[in-house]
């Protein structure tokens, strides 16, 4: 880590705090992905939601973007097939069953010192950091 | 209506470029921040800490506030019990970010890229999200046919 290495995940982190807030503060909701991803097509009920639709259009553009004019942008993955579904399966059941993901939980959770959003993101902030000690340094398996 | 979608579509923006800006949307850089025994990277940690500090400051401000901008009121869950559910789901979701390096908004967001690993990901999650929605369905129908 280089010295001034805070300085990108800084500024990207300010970015996605004031997404979450102008979210509350114009459309008084919770900027959680989870949920609305799957408002935007009609599986939490009330049939599909414009607002989660308009939010996920958002990321893509964005991302599109800075994927075009930054040189750093990166995206290495090295999972198997198997443990990309497997993967997928278990943050897609897990994140409605409990409600809430890294942004929902952590980001806007954690912000309004919710006791809720506190348990879980302290909870799977441990296994996924026990999943990968597991995968990298038990079973040797990166 | 207009308003609020424009509001969704902006805040969008601004999260995907966060996400990106901020290498979160890497599974490399994730699976190196939650590896704190190896050569952990804490880098992470400031995404974490430069978001909160907007979305707490904004939290504040609409406790002095009796709506947002452009909604009647505002929809923010006042469950505050910590229940089963909540947990069983946590422990679930921390176990597939691990085994992958991806939550729910960098898989999207990762689409972008093209590449196969992204679509197959969010595939699986929505498979995720769907199951989740037969089984919830059923149990609510079953309890009140009890």
């Amino acid at each position: 880590m280089s010295d001034l290495s805070f300085v990108w995940p800084l500024s990207g982190g300010l970015l996605i705090g004031l997404s979450a807030a102008l979210y509350l503060l114009l459309n008084g909701r919770i900027a959680g992905i989870s949920g609305l991803a799957a408002s935007a097509i009609g599986w939490t009920g009330g049939g599909i939601n414009p607002l989660g639709l308009g939010f996920l259009a958002g990321i893509l553009g964005g991302a599109a973007v800075a994927f075009a004019y930054m040189e750093q942008a990166a995206f290495t993955i090295t999972a198997s097939p198997v443990l990309l579904v497997l993967g997928g399966l278990l943050v897609g059941f897990g994140t409605r069953l409990g409600s809430g993901c890294t942004s929902g939980h952590g980001v806007c959770g954690l912000a309004r010192l919710s006791p809720r959003s506190l348990a879980a993101t302290a909870t799977f902030m441990i296994v996924a950091a026990v999943t990968v000690y597991i995968t990298r340094h038990v079973m040797g398996a990166a | 209506m207009t308003q609020r979608i424009l509001v969704s579509i902006a805040c969008g923006l601004l999260f995907g470029i966060g996400l990106v800006v901020s290498d979160m949307v890497n599974p490399a850089r994730v699976l190196a921040f939650l590896d704190v025994t190896g050569a952990w990277d804490p880098s992470l940690a400031f995404v974490m800490g430069g978001a909160l500090i907007p979305s707490s400051i904004a939290y504040a401000i609409s406790r002095q506030r009796s709506k947002p901008v452009f909604e009647a009121q505002f929809h923010v869950p006042k469950n505050r019990m910590i229940d089963r559910p909540l947990v069983a789901g946590a422990v679930l979701f921390g176990l597939g970010w691990g085994l992958v390096g991806l939550c729910p908004g960098p898989a999207i967001a990762s689409l972008v890229t093209g590449r196969w690993e992204a679509v197959l990901f969010v595939a699986a999650m929505l498979a995720g999200m769907f199951a989740y929605r037969i089984v919830s369905s059923r149990q609510s129908a079953a309890a009140q046919a009890h």
